[in-house]
């Protein structure tokens, strides 16, 4: 195959990198820095149709010497990947204008770290994935810190930094050991070996150590002690950008390796189980206390985290699309109730205390209805997204005979139900203080977001079929 | 079966009154939103009764239309089906005719309140996803309108929300319904897991095929069941999920008519019935569904003898009334549960809006204690709620003696085999117990001296208020005889119209129907029961107007005993310190302290002190935070890895 026909099964990160080099080259010469966010919105456009052209020219399957592969796992994370980076773009601009943080290179971050997701989820070759995993995380590192008048923001970026860096260790320990005992990263050629031969105790040691390393990056507890202070730290856009997208390609690694190279590998099963409890219980019981919507938020998703891996645990075709789907829709849900954090945090992120929408619903109707829809969604109420989501998890787990992680995972979402609520009884059934932050008008760029995060949210409610469907064929690759 | 019957159109047309008085209705005048609140529900009952008249129910089928595919994808398929038969009927009927009566009555209650177009708007929605749970096709589109009218439920009940209590009541009917909901969801996974469909027309089929479990072979249908009747009881209001129901009460009066009475909280009634092949095939369940609706009968109806809000009596009477719903499909009587559902719906409802009248004639007091002697004042909701009063009694012949009647009879061993004389002698204690708290509450709102200043300038509720009360109370008095039994001379044609839907279902208790040798003591069991009543009417007589001294010394004599039942035998209390407050103080102490050792202490202490709290949180970054995080992330590694070791190594 030659090099340009290799690399058109990278089409969405080729065009994206060239926006993003475009975008760094521009910052200087551009002193409204709103330009650069629409060039950053023109990559990720380009980037949705160069992913629809591969798809209908049919430019499937492996390149770079089986490095990549491109298959619908591959493009169903890469489309989610890009609309989530559109949603972040978009409710950014306004954000950095209040904040007044004029870096143009903020929107170029977000577009490399888009091309790392895209390169992990299609990646079948363990140093690939770590590649892509990391050009994914140093751009997200960079991006928590982008608050600079804030302590905690820079906090936050090095708090993520730091221990970002130091699980990252662990999943390479997990990669060298697994070379060690196969002689090879290729993942297919992994599972053969290990099904092949004898079963080491460096395979079972590799896959705990990878099992650090990737429960750190989709917050799973007893990794997930980082999340709650990153996510309050972090610009909110950026918090609600880090609950969707890199953890969303986290998860897809995450699935492809133990799925697919680990599988032989017997014991896993049981971190899981145990991991998805945990960061269940933890998630929701340490988001009750909360009083900051954004640590809240945190919280919340430690315990979606465990929610998706409860449906991983189930490790068959359908949990895998219980996994897709759900990530689709907690990136439409959550994304959403950041962005609106985002724009009621007004300048400095004053106003993140959940006090703060006291009354809202009385004075910003519309504001306070997109976000009670997504609450209801993360609570799972039918007709929202969130409710299909978790039917498909339980199913799944159910059909996998997983019935008491099914049952303690129903009682967990009841549960859950009590913080979220709790929001919207602030918005709606409580007057507005006089001390209640000012109504600021709702920019268009971010009422437009709101719009279209609601409706994703509505329509995988109650049009779900089609997306589980593309889920569904996605999975496949588990066969 | 062939031929369209559009029943779309009747959970739509709220929906768009709903849709158009939300949208539209803020700026308009009152006339407007009443007229689109009263009118869709109006056109609903009007579409709903035509097509009822047009359907050919002696085939005895299930219609089922298919309206839209709703989720395709691999082996998953669920559409958007609605399901009409003889249950769906009944149920669609009460509450497009109750609610339109409670919908009129609400322009004349509400007529005063500055969010009127909201409160029309949540009340057709209300109506909608009553009316989808009703005539789902499936399982999880029932699930849309039960959760859905648990949402609206909870907007109504918080609809003053700024009394406190309001929006507290609201918030705890929401939570304590997302337990009952945990078991439902649970069930409807495992129906689908079990199954391999949600569709009623596939499932109940594939169910009565399916050999019956004993209490001693209790599988998975077993587990199914207990797990629907856990969603009832919540829904429901039954032991022991009730406690949110009580304190439903702080919505407007309509709402707990509507809502709180007569529809939302019998869903559970209708999808135990619904689900009825399900349950007889699960015997262990059944037991189950008598049991926890005869204890909930008794329980209540003690706890409604010594209230004093008007309201709250009456809630606990729903309570009691539910069980005994209960109790009837607990043992196979399935009809006789939908019976006194619809007669309840009537005769309680009215006795809610009769309340509604009292508390707007005399300025919105609901405390007992300072009424009295309203009797001339407002003779209209006076002679109305005597005559409801009489029907929740049991007094013959009103509705509500024939469908508990039925009831009582099908709960003991004579009436069914899997009745027990203890259902029987619960229910007949209820009953006493029912016709006592009623009496208690009419004699010390209607007679004696007028108890306080408000109760002195009582005026009678405009006509919009009162036609419905009237129409209700005919229907509380003739409502029986469409279920007229047998052994009274009567055709019972309630029961013979329901039959087809329990078919299935009682295959396995042919019960229900037999037995008819015993008229002789049927008849007998009905003179003791009415016996039993009439004692409680005149005990509540001589206590609370010929001797009232006596109510208050009875009263101090019974001490300790009294007073457990006046604090509702400490349940709030007891829930609170077993469950609420271990969990709120759990997970602060154990992940405040020992998880979450971030800067959440900064978020506590308030925005005010945020300055100083971002400069103790840098601090305390300096102070080691990331290397105790670092800990944790270790500590976790070390977990992981030894566990597979350990594995490897086993």
């Amino acid at each position: 195959m030659s090099y340009g026909a290799q690399i058109l099964r990278l089409l969405p990160e080729a065009i994206l990198t060239v926006f993003g080099v475009a975008i760094m080259l521009a910052d200087p010469l551009v002193r409204r820095k709103r330009a650069l966010g629409y060039l950053a919105v023109g990559g990720l456009v380009v980037a949705l149709l160069g992913t629809v052209l591969m798809v209908q020219q049919g430019w499937w399957g492996p390149a770079f010497s089986g490095h990549i592969l491109n298959d619908p796992f591959a493009v169903f994370f890469r489309v989610l990947f890009l609309l989530i980076g559109l949603l972040v773009v978009c409710s950014s601009f306004d954000y950095l204008e209040t904040n007044a943080i004029h870096h143009g290179e903020y929107y170029a971050l977000v577009l490399f770290s888009i091309v790392g997701q895209g390169l992990m989820a299609a990646s079948v070759e363990l140093v690939m994935i770590f590649i892509g995993l990391e050009i994914s995380s140093i751009a997200t590192y960079i991006l928590a810190g982008f608050r600079t008048r804030d302590v905690k923001s820079s906090e936050a970026a090095l708090k993520y930094f730091l221990l970002g860096s130091f699980a990252t260790a662990f999943l390479l320990y997990g990669i060298a050991l697994i070379f060690g005992a196969t002689g090879t990263t290729h993942l297919a050629e992994i599972r053969a070996a290990l099904r092949a031969g004898p079963m080491g105790p460096m395979a079972a040691v590799a896959a705990a150590l990878m099992f650090v390393g990737f429960g750190f990056k989709v917050s799973a507890a007893p990794f997930q002690v980082w999340t709650p202070d990153v996510y309050e730290g972090s610009p909110s856009p950026v918090a609600g950008f880090m609950s969707a997208g890199p953890k969303a390609a986290a998860f897809a690694v995450f699935l492809r390796v133990y799925l697919t190279a680990l599988q032989p590998v017997e014991g896993w099963f049981w971190l899981l189980w145990v991991s998805a409890l945990l960061s269940m219980c933890i998630g929701n019981f340490g988001a009750l206390v909360q009083t900051n919507i954004k640590r809240m938020l945190a919280y919340s998703s430690i315990a979606h985290a465990g929610y998706v891996l409860v449906a991983f645990a189930a490790r068959s075709e359908l949990g895998v699309a219980a996994v897709l789907f759900y990530m689709a829709a907690y990136a439409a849900m959550n994304l959403g109730a950041f962005i609106v954090v985002t724009h009621f945090g007004g300048e400095g992120e004053r106003h993140v205390s959940i006090d703060d929408y006291t009354g809202l619903g009385h004075r910003q109707p519309a504001l306070a209805a997109v976000l009670t829809i997504f609450l209801l969604s993360l609570i799972g109420i039918p007709l929202t997204g969130g409710f299909f989501g978790k039917f498909y998890i339980f199913q799944a787990a159910l059909k996998a005979k997983l019935i008491g992680l099914t049952i303690l995972g129903v009682l967990n979402s009841a549960v859950a139900s009590y913080y979220y609520l709790r929001v919207i009884v602030v918005m709606y059934m409580r007057e507005p203080a006089p001390t209640s932050p000012p109504a600021a008008r709702v920019p268009g760029a971010i009422s437009f977001v709101l719009s279209v995060a609601a409706i994703a949210v509505l329509y995988l409610g109650i049009f779900p079929g089609d997306v589980l469907q593309f889920a569904t064929r996605s999975a496949a690759f588990f066969r | 079966m062939s031929g369209s019957y559009h029943l779309w159109l009747i959970p739509l047309l709220p929906l768009a009154g709903a849709a158009i008085n939300g949208l539209l209705g803020r700026t308009r005048p009152r006339s407007f939103v009443s007229a689109v609140g009263v009118g869709s529900v109006s056109l609903a009952c009007a579409y709903a009764f035509f097509t009822f008249l047009r359907f050919p129910w002696h085939a005895g089928d299930a219609y089922v239309e298919r309206i839209a595919p709703w989720v395709v994808a691999g082996n998953l398929q669920i559409d958007f089906s609605l399901y009409l038969d003889p249950l769906s009927a009944v149920m669609v009927a009460v509450v497009t005719g109750v609610g339109l009566l409670i919908h009129i009555y609400s322009v004349g209650y509400m007529a005063h309140d500055p969010g009127y177009y909201r409160f029309f708007s949540y009340l057709n929605l209300f109506t909608f996803f009553m009316l989808t749970l009703v005539l789902a096709g499936n399982y999880l589109l029932m699930f849309v309108g039960w959760e859905g009218v648990g949402l609206c439920s909870y907007l109504l009940i918080g609809y003053w929300f700024t009394k406190k209590s309001a929006a507290d009541a609201g918030k705890k009917a929401f939570i304590v319904n997302r337990v009952g909901d945990f078991g439902f969801t649970l069930a409807v996974i495992s129906i689908y897991w079990m199954v391999g469909s949600l569709e009623f027309r596939q499932v109940f089929p594939a169910v009565a095929s399916m050999p019956k479990e004993t209490p001693m072979s209790a599988g998975p249908l077993t587990w199914i069941c207990l797990l629907l009747l856990m969603g009832a009881a919540g829904k429901s209001a039954q032991l022991p999920l009730y406690v949110w129901l009580p304190d439903a009460m702080e919505g407007p009066t309509p709402v707990s008519a509507l809502i709180h009475a007569a529809t939302m909280v019998t869903a559970g009634v209708y999808m135990v019935a619904r689900s009825g092949v399900l349950f007889t095939h699960a015997p262990l369940a059944m037991t189950a569904v008598a049991v926890v609706g005869a204890a909930t009968a008794l329980f209540a109806a003690t706890i409604g003898v010594t209230q004093t809000d008007i309201k709250r009596v009456l809630a606990y009477s729903t309570i009691s009334q539910l069980g005994y719903m209960f109790l009837a499909c607990g043992v196979g009587a399935f009809g006789a549960g939908i019976f006194h559902l619809m007669t309840h719906a009537f005769f309680k409802a009215l006795l809610f809006l009769g309340a509604g009248s009292v508390i707007h004639a005399i300025a919105g007091e609901q405390d007992m204690r300072k009424m009295g002697g309203l009797r001339q004042a407002i003779p209209w909701t006076y002679g109305t709620f005597l005559a409801a009063a009489l029907a929740i009694a049991g007094i013959f012949p009103l509705s509500g003696f024939v469908s508990k009647d039925a009831i009582l009879w099908k709960a003991s061993p004579l009436g069914s085999p899997s009745g027990s004389w203890l259902y029987w002698l619960v229910g007949l204690a209820t009953a006493g117990l029912t016709a006592f708290y009623v009496f208690r509450l009419f004699f010390l709102t209607f007679h004696g001296e007028p108890r306080s200043e408000a109760a002195h300038h009582a005026h009678e509720s405009p006509r919009v208020m009162l036609a419905p009360l009237a129409v209700l109370a005919f229907l509380s008095v003739v409502g029986g005889f469409v279920g007229w039994p047998k052994a009274l001379g009567g055709h019972d044609r309630f029961e013979a119209f329901l039959a087809p839907v329990f078919r299935l279902a009682e295959e396995l208790a042919p019960a229900a129907h037999a037995a008819q040798e015993h008229a002789a003591l049927e008849i007998g069991f009905s003179l003791l029961a009415v016996g039993v009543a009439a004692l409680g009417i005149g005990l509540a007589w001589l206590l609370y107007v010929a001797r009232p001294r006596l109510a208050e010394r009875s009263a101090e004599r019974l001490g300790a005993l009294y007073r457990l039942v006046l604090n509702k035998y400490y349940v709030d209390e007891a829930y609170n310190f077993a469950i609420v407050r271990p969990l709120v103080v759990g997970s602060t102490r154990l992940l405040w302290r020992a998880i979450d050792v971030g800067v959440i202490d900064a978020a506590v202490d308030g925005v005010a002190q945020g300055a100083r709290n971002i400069g103790g949180a840098a601090r305390r970054l300096q102070s080691g935070n990331i290397r105790s995080y670092a800990g944790w992330v270790l500590a976790g590694a070390v977990l992981v890895v030894s566990f597979m070791t350990f594995l490897w190594a086993k």
